[in-house]
């Protein structure tokens, strides 16, 4: 079996573990300029957004094109469940659903 | 004497009190565990599409432990991403947890070093919510506690990864539409997150940026861009009073979600 993204794991906690562990070992660094916070609290959704958005709107090939197809529609009827009951599996299973259906009915690719 | 028996009933009340407590926070933590189990199926199937092995599934979430994170990094792999953009969005992504260390520190400070350098392997989004919450109503900090708050979300994500990963390597996901699950769940996350309008402005600057440098330069680099820019958009705009940007104890809304 591979093993191939072990170390990659390792990596990922490297970039995590710090934010974590520093406050509570070294009291103080959480002091940070008020703009430096929240431009971390920001970070968060920005990424998330980004990785949503080029999961969904590009595709994957070499260059990437811009991509027309039910995708983009799922991942907006899972953020409008999302919205509205703010659990993140209906949403989801909501996506999966509109994109499964279409495809069987042939109406996706 | 009569001052003995009065610290005897209060260490008693004390006792009962923080036993109240912790019940009510392993109330709390087994609605968090029902949805990290299935979130965790679905990075399971996330991971599989990204071409991982079992053991780089169980290592990602016992290890790395960091749900959203744990998907961004997916895609990318998936992507062909280098591992340095890799590091560098899971690090944006959990820099949020400098502000939960930050709060949770002041109720630890007794205990010793390598205890706190162990519990903040743990400390994510919902362990903050529930162990705070806990700290607060108790007035102090619990050991037990944090380590109940710490397994509702850690023990479900990775059995739940595990299992994922097991039964989608039996079923066809393009035609299950399940391959549509990842750019789903992180819009969905991202949203769990928004709770002013800078929050907003910094996930639309995101993506405004992240597609047409991803068409010019590649996905993985539209990704990077648009993920340090997006904040930027963010900063540019006044805070709303739903901005949380002053009150660093506030959990993430994305705890609600079942991700670590």
């Amino acid at each position: 079996m591979s093993v191939a993204l072990v170390p990659l794991a390792f990596l990922m906690w490297a970039m995590t573990y710090p934010s974590r562990a520093l406050p509570m070992l070294a009291p103080g660094i959480e002091r940070l300029p008020a703009w430096a916070v929240t431009y971390l609290r920001l970070a968060g959704p920005a990424a998330l957004a980004a990785l949503a958005a080029v999961n969904c709107l590009l595709t994957t090939d070499k260059p990437p094109h811009l991509l027309v197809g039910i995708e983009p529609v799922a991942v907006g009827i899972c953020v409008l469940v999302v919205a509205r009951t703010r659990l993140l599996l209906p949403g989801v299973v909501a996506a999966v659903i509109l994109v499964a259906v279409t495809r069987a009915l042939g109406i996706a690719a | 004497m009569g001052g003995g028996t009065a610290g005897t009933t209060t260490t008693a009340d004390e006792a009962a009190a923080v036993r109240e407590s912790r019940r009510q926070m392993t109330r709390d933590g087994l609605a968090i565990s029902a949805y990290a189990l299935p979130v965790g199926l679905v990075f399971g199937l996330t991971a599989l599409q990204a071409h991982y092995s079992f053991l780089d599934v169980l290592a990602n979430s016992a290890i790395a432990f960091a749900g959203g994170a744990q998907f961004a990094a997916a895609g990318l792999v998936k992507d062909g991403a280098s591992w340095l953009a890799i590091a560098g969005v899971v690090a944006l992504v959990n820099a949020r947890h400098l502000l939960y260390s930050a709060a949770i520190a002041p109720y630890a400070t007794e205990r010793p070093r390598r205890e706190r350098a162990f519990m903040a392997h743990f400390l994510t989004d919902e362990t903050f919510a529930l162990a705070l919450a806990h700290f607060r109503r108790i007035g102090r900090f619990d050991r037990r506690g944090y380590w109940i708050a710490s397994m509702a979300i850690f023990v479900p994500w990775t059995i739940g990864s595990c299992i994922g990963y097991v039964v989608a390597g039996a079923v066809n996901t393009t035609g299950l539409g399940l391959d549509v699950a990842f750019p789903a769940a992180m819009a969905g996350l991202s949203l769990g997150m928004v709770s002013g309008r800078r929050d907003v402005a910094a996930a639309l600057g995101a993506v405004a940026v992240a597609v047409p440098v991803g068409l010019a330069g590649g996905a993985s680099i539209g990704l990077v861009a648009g993920a340090l820019i997006g904040p930027l958009f963010g900063l540019a705009v006044p805070a709303s009073p739903n901005d949380e940007s002053s009150a660093p104890e506030t959990p993430e809304p994305s705890a609600e979600a079942g991700l670590p």
